[in-house]
């Protein structure tokens, strides 16, 4: 019997699920124009996001600050990557630069904001990540940092991952780089601004080499999308009267090692990095607000759902209320109906009672009178009862006749009802 | 001979027969000498923001540390101060004989704020004064036999390598400036281009300056003859120069030559197929800098001249506008 239960097998369902999933991310490049961010951009994934048919934003002109998106699929081994560039045209090119980052900021805590409803729905199993996983700044090579420098990294090193870059590194020899790497690196811990530090791997060789990596931050780049002559081989690069500038010769600048340890080694984690610090400052901040001021700011999606329940029975009740007044009142209505018709039909019974009454009185007065004359009537009835004796049996009258007389008198009498 | 006496164009154009040596060419001479004792004036200001390579440039076109940061007492790196700060340093430098006074006058902090709104209100307000420091002493009873010159005779501007096009902030400045003041355009740092990337870059450049009507030097109105017009074009075909500045040498083919060694080459500075500094040189040096001092001194502080004395008769009418005192301070046109 084995041992071998099999969880061991584990990664390789995930790793097999995501490659199925796809992986998505997003890079948000800014710095001043020309300083080669679009250039970069298409070297890092040897393709030409930014093209003759599609310039990048450098080619256009602009007068604000815009934030623009391009998404990319790109497939390697199988292996999907939805590539979001964002970039930032017209940053720091004008005159008066006191908001430019404003944009930039807007469009990161948008993208937050978009992910904090998602997650809150109550249908969320298609959230699409959208957030800002990894920003580039470009800074441009002179003597240290700018203000405008200075002040962009304050405003969004705690919102998203920053890593700054020295553009253009083929402006400077190897000990101007060195010097201006350190001024930077100086300045920037001076300012207390923390950019994003590469953890270590756990593999110890792994980790020798990527210190080594790690000691040339800021990365000194240049970027070139065209292959020149370069003794004998063909590369990469920039070619001067004086030389060539090979992109991909550590020697010459740190773009490999930019790439290496943005793609290859480190992609997962900036995204960790996004999700799990980045994120959920911005969320704490969010609801924390929320809860203070205590107002329905909206932003709190349990409140939102209390709110909208207490809502929703408020209106019940409203209704409920309001529908028992309509009855009352109709059944008022109904009431008053009735009552009306019935002291109608009484009315009219006493009337008719009334009335009735009336005739039997006269009815009963005509029946006395009636009897009276009867009683009269047969008294001379009597008489002439006699008289008709005395004749009958002398005449032969038929009693008919006689009692028909008698009838036409009776008769007489009933008409008079 | 005596009826030869007609007209006469501009220079020479009606040669009169001289019987015998009288000794005109000594004129040469006499001038020569009298100007060598005098020696040479020469200000020059330079422009642009900072880490374009300005201190270099002025201490390799001179060969010498003559740039503001180069004198700075201090040895920490030099803060970024928070408004333009226009300042100058003087020196003598010798060359045959021949003595010139160079002052070189540095802006710190031009066009680093995140705000540049007006930054060229101080560069604008030294150049003004100093044409006002030399009117007034030009006007004063007892006039000194020869009045320093502090006028700023040349303005290089540097531009950012970026290879698109000029910024707002460069065309706001020569706008303003063009008018009262040499301003000579170069590229810094232009080892960023790659010859291809300059080239397109130079003639944006030049759209640019054409569509915002901006003079730079030379200016085709001043030129005299049709010599001067040929050598005048071949420079602005050239303009703005694509420069790289160095004072450190370094050994190349047996030769020891200015440059910047980086990994993949050694940029020449005086090779004119790496960069145009050596064109730069001969203009502003070797060829145009009398020319230089000349129109700055006929042209353009004639303007300012102008405009000041009709002001100061009494707020009188100028081009149908009154200009008070306190305005003189924007340009001047």
């Amino acid at each position: 019997m084995e041992d071998y239960i099999g969880f061991a097998n584990l990664p390789n369902q995930v790793y097999r699920k995501a490659v199925k999933r796809g992986f998505d991310f997003t890079i948000l490049v800014v710095g001043e124009s020309g300083l080669g961010k679009s250039t970069l951009i298409n070297s890092l994934f040897f393709t030409d996001i930014y093209s003759n048919e599609y310039p990048g934003p450098s080619q256009r002109i602009k007068k604000t600050v815009q934030v623009e998106t391009s998404k990319v699929i790109l497939r390697e081994n199988g292996v999907n990557l939805t590539l979001t560039i964002v970039d930032t045209p017209g940053f720091g090119d004008a005159v008066d630069n006191s908001v430019c980052w404003q944009p930039v900021l807007n469009y990161v805590e948008s993208k937050y904001e978009d992910y904090l409803h998602a997650e809150s729905r109550v249908h969320r199993t298609t959230i699409v990540d959208t957030r800002v996983h990894c920003c580039l700044y470009f800074i441009s090579p002179g003597h240290g940092l700018k203000p405008l420098d200075l002040e962009f990294m304050k405003k969004l090193h705690d919102k998203v991952n920053l890593i700054p870059l020295v553009a253009k590194a083929d402006t400077m020899t190897p000990e101007e780089c060195n010097q201006f790497k350190k001024t930077v690196l100086n300045e920037i811990t001076q300012s207390k601004i923390r950019i994003y530090e590469f953890p270590d791997c756990d593999d110890e060789e792994e980790n020798k080499h990527q210190k080594r990596i790690k000691e040339r931050i800021p990365f000194a780049v240049v970027g070139s999308n065209v292959i020149v002559e370069a003794n004998g081989k063909r590369v990469r690069g920039r070619k001067y009267p004086w030389g060539v500038v090979e992109v991909e010769n550590m020697e010459h600048c740190d773009f490999v090692a930019l790439r290496n340890i943005m793609i290859r080694t480190h992609l997962q984690d900036l995204k960790d990095v996004t999700n799990n610090i980045h994120y959920e400052n911005y969320r704490c901040l969010k609801l924390g607000a929320v809860g203070k001021s205590g107002t329905t700011a909206n932003k709190n999606p349990l409140a939102h759902m209390e709110e909208e329940r207490k809502d929703h029975e408020n209106k019940m009740k409203r209704m409920e209320r309001e529908m028992e007044q309509v009855f009352d009142m109709k059944v008022k209505e109904k009431l008053n109906k009735l009552r009306e018709s019935e002291s109608e039909l009484n009315r009219r019974s006493e009337q008719m009672r009334k009335t009735l009454d009336q005739q039997k009185r006269e009815l009963y007065q005509k029946w006395k009178e009636f009897e009276k004359e009867r009683t009269t009537f047969e008294v001379t009835n009597q008489d002439m009862d006699d008289t008709h004796r005395r004749l009958t049996l002398t005449l032969d009258m038929s009693p008919k006749e006689y009692f028909d007389g008698k009838d036409k008198k009776k008769e007489k009498k009933k008409g008079l009802f | 001979m005596a009826d030869t006496l007609a007209e006469t164009t501009h220079w020479g154009n009606l040669k009169t027969e001289v019987a015998g040596y009288v000794g005109i060419d000594t004129l040469q001479e006499q001038i020569r000498k009298k100007v060598l004792k005098r020696g040479f004036e020469f200000n020059i200001m330079v422009v642009g923001r900072s880490g374009l390579g300005k201190s270099t440039l002025i201490n390799t076109l001179f060969k010498a540390n003559v740039s503001l940061r180069s004198c700075s007492k201090s040895e920490e790196k030099v803060e970024i101060p928070k408004t333009t700060h226009v300042k100058s340093v003087s020196h003598v430098i010798e060359e045959k004989g021949v003595r010139l006074r160079l002052t070189v006058t540095d802006t710190p902090g031009f066009g680093d704020q995140i705000n540049n709104d007006n930054c060229w209100l101080p560069v604008l307000d030294y150049i003004n004064e100093q044409y006002e420091n030399y009117l007034s002493e030009e006007q004063s009873v007892t006039r000194k036999k020869h009045i320093p010159d502090t006028r700023i005779h040349c303005c290089l501007y540097f531009i950012s390598p970026t290879g698109h096009s000029l910024s707002p902030l460069d065309i706001e400045f020569m706008r303003r400036l063009d008018r009262c003041v040499n301003i000579v355009p170069v590229i810094a740092k232009a080892d960023t281009l790659t010859i291809e990337e300059r080239v397109g870059f130079k003639q944006r450049i030049k759209q640019d300056l054409a569509n915002n009507g901006i003079r730079t030097y030379p200016m085709k109105e001043l030129e005299e003859d049709p010599e001067e017009t040929v050598t005048n074009n071949k420079i602005r075909e050239l303009l703005p120069f694509a420069v790289v500045g160095s004072n450190q040498q370094y050994p190349n083919n047996g030769r020891t030559v200015y440059g910047r060694k980086t990994q993949w080459g050694l940029v020449e500075v005086e090779n004119r197929s790496h960069c145009e500094f050596s064109d730069l040189r001969d203009m502003l040096i070797r060829t145009h800098m009398q020319d230089l001092v000349e129109v700055t001194r006929s042209v353009h502080y004639e303007n300012f001249r102008q405009d000041r004395l009709a002001s100061r008769r009494g707020r009188t009418q100028f081009n149908g506008q009154v200009i008070d005192m306190d305005s003189m301070n924007e340009s001047s046109l």
